[in-house]
């Protein structure tokens, strides 16, 4: 049925971007973790990029359009699996968000969500020919988002079940609106601020007050804000050079190698680095946008643009985290983060990006 | 028509569009996300640029301070030794606590109170006397610490426990016990905010311990070292990863004193369950050989922070036990003056060795009568008998012909009415009266009747102990005085201060004293040492007039102060020792005071002397090493 695709079709800007953007991130766990216990993170983050690497392979090669509609088969596995973390998964500071697997390794399934979410979130929208979304199309797509979302809340993972809400908006937002449902989504989302502030755990009540006011109290939820803020700002123009920055390597910079990576990337790289990474970072965002653009139908388009706006968020929300300009939700940076769940799932996206290029054609 | 035609082929244009699935229907909302992105990456930028360009020496400081942790090293105070390199003042080990207040957690105050045994208000003032000081100074909130202190704070030191508490080596001063010496070492402590203002302590830090009083303020400069400090690299749990950079303490230098303690013990012993003080002087050099002032204090309860009640119970003493008597309290000096008065007399020549004066147990001076301290009187009284058995009406007389200024101008060639210079802090000067004095206190002029007193040693004539015997020695020495003082200095090359005497006078003088200690009716005759030739004076002083203590009920308790001044040998005087007995009546009860203590160096000569012989004895070889060292 489909035609053979030569690899060297493959989008090899997006990943070599992708790939250096992945070493960049590998040498700053190796240096933000050298001698403590996770001093063995880079090598196993290495493992993990190698297993996404094949993973991206495969997402690519298979046609989308049958994994559009292989979609629900995986939503409602992954569903399950949250059940199942819920039910027993691994508790780890506070949260179950883990399914432990042989050799140590363990499932996040709430990072495989985000890649199931846009195939979803395609795939219902591929099926809308009108140019404009109607209120049914609306509570659909709502449901389909709230239902993982509502789980991952639960475990409790604010960040994660935060950043499907992307996936769901730039959908609605390609597919168009009336002007009406803009108003109504406006308002929904103001009445439900205040019940949302209710639904939330102390400790994210206490992140977000710190994000207001980070010097409110220094030592308890602001201290990671204040802590990563002098981490970027102590990094200067040049940085302090590899594993040589104090606030990385002493520890005062809350997980150097997950979430806080890029405070720690900017104590040792400086502003220069910043530069060139966040550079990168908008030149794979912008290759994923021109994927999308010559995208052969609206699955195509959805499917590459749902990985452009995922990835925008996470940049906005990790990166804006680390000078302190959004809260600290926990939500970590694409592709450099340590985190095997991350990388797959990432890596599978990239495949999927990949997938809609080789196909641009036509099938 | 041609519009409308043109209006729904558009429409039907975008139906088509629409189903043929066209996917640049979204091109423009396409644009618009990546107008999003670039916005989302300028505001990141930004971000970073605040942050690393603009400001970015605030941040590295930060993070300096965050990671580098300065411990302070605590140097010890030099040892306070005697002439003889015996230790008076030590130190011993302990462990003092310091607080970080950068890491402090307001509600962790009341824990470390309550772990620590402090009182919670106490620290809290404690944290909030610093509030000056930059946070990363460390403050000592408690010396001394107990094991079961120690291992409260090692039990706290992970991550949920106390990080703002770290344990310090420290020193503790290590005074004699039984008060020895008090006076004179005087103590430390920790410098006052009020200290603080003051210029002379503009070197000084808060929580810095300082000399506070005696020889520890005097010579804190010597004494005290300078602290070190360790840097340490420490992680967000407060543990030290890397010593980064070790400023050793350069400990205090010890300081040999003047000061004999076998001496000073016997002088101690003496003045034991009394009110006085004793000074010992040797007079061919002015080094102070003992320095006792009773009631003492215990200079350890000083050694670390004094209990408000401790220091309460000093203050409010009202024999006040923190004064040095020996060179603080003003008396009336009383007969133990009229050597001076003796020799004023014979220097001017309104006296001289035929001048006689019949005492029939007093006198009337301008129309008022003054008695002698005998009630039957003397008979007739020459210059050795009226120094011998301390005649009054002699010295009243004597004083009436010499008239007020050239008693005080013999009063002050002695050295009273000034300070001696002694190396202590707050030394009095005493007073001498004169006539130019009474214009510039009571702007009134001097009348005559008022020199009879003070030719005895009363009226408004005051002076310390100190001066007592550093006037007395000179006066021995022939018109010598060397500025006393107790620290030991071989260097020291001061001149001393000569007054032009005729030595006959001078001879006349203490051969009256040796007449005071070994004639049969002398006043001092239990001074006397047999073989060693001992002179001295005894005097007696009225705290008020008889007329004051007649008016008022203070007669029973406002006894008379006794004095005694002593040397030896009569010859060449090496020792001279002034003794104050405040409610001791009389002065030949001061007397065995002064003995004990001429005794005491004349026994611990002959010993040395007994052991250098033994030592040169061809037995043991000759050792001119330890022969130099026990020269006295």
């Amino acid at each position: 049925m489909a035609r053979y695709r030569s690899a060297r079709e493959m989008d090899w800007a997006l990943l070599t971007i992708a790939l250096v953007i992945t070493a960049v991130g590998i040498l700053q766990i190796y240096s933000a973790t050298l001698g403590t216990a996770w001093a063995s993170a880079w090598w196993r983050q290495c493992v993990y990029v190698a297993v996404g690497l094949v993973l991206m392979w495969l997402a690519a090669s298979v046609d989308y359009h049958t994994l559009l509609n292989q979609a629900p088969i995986y939503y409602w596995a992954l569903v399950a699996s949250l059940v199942v973390v819920l039910a027993l998964g691994k508790e780890v500071s506070g949260g179950k968000r883990w399914i432990p697997l042989l050799g140590g390794f363990h499932f996040q399934p709430s990072e495989f969500v985000k890649v199931v979410l846009i195939l979803q979130i395609a795939r219902y929208l591929s099926d809308v020919k009108g140019d404009h979304l109607e209120a049914r199309d609306l509570l659909k797509l709502g449901a389909l988002t709230a239902l993982p979302a509502a789980l991952v809340m639960k475990q409790p993972d604010l960040g994660t079940a935060l950043s499907y809400l992307p996936i769901l908006a730039m959908g609605i937002f390609l597919a168009g609106l009336r002007w009406q449902h803009v108003v109504a989504l406006v308002l929904i989302a103001a009445l439900a601020l205040p019940v949302g502030w209710h639904l939330l755990k102390d400790y994210q009540k206490m992140r977000l007050i710190a994000f207001l006011d980070p010097s409110r109290d220094p030592l308890g939820s602001g201290y990671q804000v204040i802590q990563s803020q002098i981490a970027v700002g102590a990094g200067g123009m040049w940085g302090k050079g590899v594993t040589q920055g104090s606030q990385t390597q002493l520890r005062f910079l809350p997980v150097p190698h997950t979430d806080f990576i890029f405070s720690a990337f900017a104590e040792e790289h400086g502003f220069v680095g910043v530069l060139v990474m966040l550079g990168l970072y908008f030149l794979l965002l912008m290759q994923i946008v021109q994927n999308a653009q010559v995208a052969a139908d609206r699955a195509g388009m959805y499917i590459a643009m749902g990985v452009a706006g995922l990835l925008l968020f996470h940049l906005l929300v990790n990166i804006g985290m680390v000078v302190g300009r959004m809260p600290v939700t926990g939500i970590p940076l694409p592709l450099m983060s340590y985190g095997g769940s991350g990388i797959l799932s990432w890596y599978i996206m990239l495949g999927l990006v990949n997938n809609v290029r080789l196909r641009r054609f036509g099938v | 028509m041609d519009k409308e035609f043109s209006e729904s082929a558009e429409r039907i244009e975008a139906r088509q569009r629409a189903l043929r699935d066209d996917p640049k229907i979204a091109s423009g909302r396409i644009a618009l996300f990546q107008y999003l992105a670039l916005a989302v990456f300028l505001f990141l930028i930004s971000g970073f640029w605040e942050l690393q360009v603009r400001n970015p020496e605030i941040y590295s400081e930060r993070a300096e301070r965050n990671s580098i942790k300065a411990l302070p090293i605590l140097a010890p105070r030099g040892k306070i030794l005697d002439r003889d390199g015996r230790v008076i003042v030590d130190n011993h080990s302990s462990f003092s606590l310091i607080l970080s207040r950068e890491h402090l957690k307001p509600e962790n105050v009341p824990i470390i109170a309550a772990g620590l045994n402090l009182d919670q208000q106490e620290l809290e003032r404690r944290i909030q006397r610093f509030r000056n000081r930059p946070r990363y100074e460390p403050i000592i909130i408690k010396e001394e610490l107990t094991p079961g202190e120690i291992a409260f704070v090692e039990a706290h030191r992970d991550a949920n426990g106390l990080p703002e508490l770290e344990l310090v080596h420290a020193y503790r001063r290590l005074y004699p016990r039984n008060c020895v010496a008090a006076h004179v070492i005087g103590y430390v402590g920790e410098v006052s905010e009020a200290e603080l203002n003051s210029p002379e302590f503009i070197r000084y830090e808060p929580g810095d311990v300082i000399g506070k009083a005696g020889i520890e303020r005097q010579y804190d400069a010597h004494l005290r070292g300078v602290d070190g400090q360790r840097q340490v690299l420490v992680d967000n749990l407060g543990r030290e990863r890397r010593v980064l950079g070790l400023k050793p303490a350069i400990p205090g230098k010890n300081l040999q004193l003047t000061i004999d303690l076998d001496l000073q013990v016997v002088a101690e012993l003496a003045m034991e369950g009394r009110k006085g003080a004793v000074v010992a002087l040797d007079p061919r050099n002015g080094e102070v050989l003992a320095m006792v002032s009773r009631p003492a204090f215990d200079p350890n309860k000083f050694a670390t922070r004094i209990r408000p009640e401790d220091w309460k119970e000093l203050i409010s003493n009202p024999d006040n036990p923190l004064l040095n008597r020996a060179i603080q309290a003003q008396l009336a000096p009383g007969s133990t003056f009229k050597p001076i008065v003796a020799l004023a007399g014979l220097e001017t020549g309104v006296i001289d060795d035929n001048f006689r004066v019949r005492c029939p147990g007093g006198a009337t001076f301008y129309g008022r009568y003054f008695k002698c301290w005998v009630k039957g009187g003397h008979g007739v009284v020459d210059l050795h008998k009226g120094i011998v058995q301390s005649c009054d009406v002699f010295f009243y007389n004597v004083g009436n012909r010499l008239g007020i200024d050239d008693i005080a101008r013999y009063a002050e060639m002695v050295g009273f009415g000034r300070k001696t210079g002694i190396d202590l802090p707050h030394e009095a000067e005493g007073v001498v009266p004169s006539s130019q004095w009474k214009m510039r206190m009571f702007r009134q002029k001097w009348y005559a009747g008022e020199t009879i007193s003070v030719a005895i040693g009363q009226g408004a004539l005051t002076v310390t102990p100190l001066q007592l015997a550093y006037a007395i020695g000179g006066l021995a020495m022939g018109g010598v005085w060397y500025r006393p003082h107790l620290v030991k200095d071989p260097e020291r090359r001061e001149p001393p201060r000569v007054a032009k005497l005729n030595p006959e006078n001078v001879v006349k003088i203490i051969h009256g004293m040796y007449g005071v200690v070994n004639e049969p009716g002398g006043t001092g005759a239990r001074a006397r040492i047999p073989g060693i030739s001992v002179c001295g004076k005894t005097g007696s002083s009225q705290l008020a007039s008889n007329e004051v203590l007649k008016s008022t009920k203070l007669g029973q308790v406002l006894k008379d102060n006794a004095w005694f001044v002593g040397f030896a040998p009569c010859e060449s005087p090496e020792i001279v020792v002034a003794a104050l007995w405040e409610g001791g009546e009389h002065g030949y009860m001061a007397a065995p005071i002064v003995r004990d203590v001429i005794k005491a160096y004349f026994d611990k000569k002959a010993r040395l002397q007994r052991a250098l012989v033994a030592q040169s004895t061809p037995r043991f070889g000759p050792s001119l090493g330890t022969a130099t060292r026990v020269q006295p």
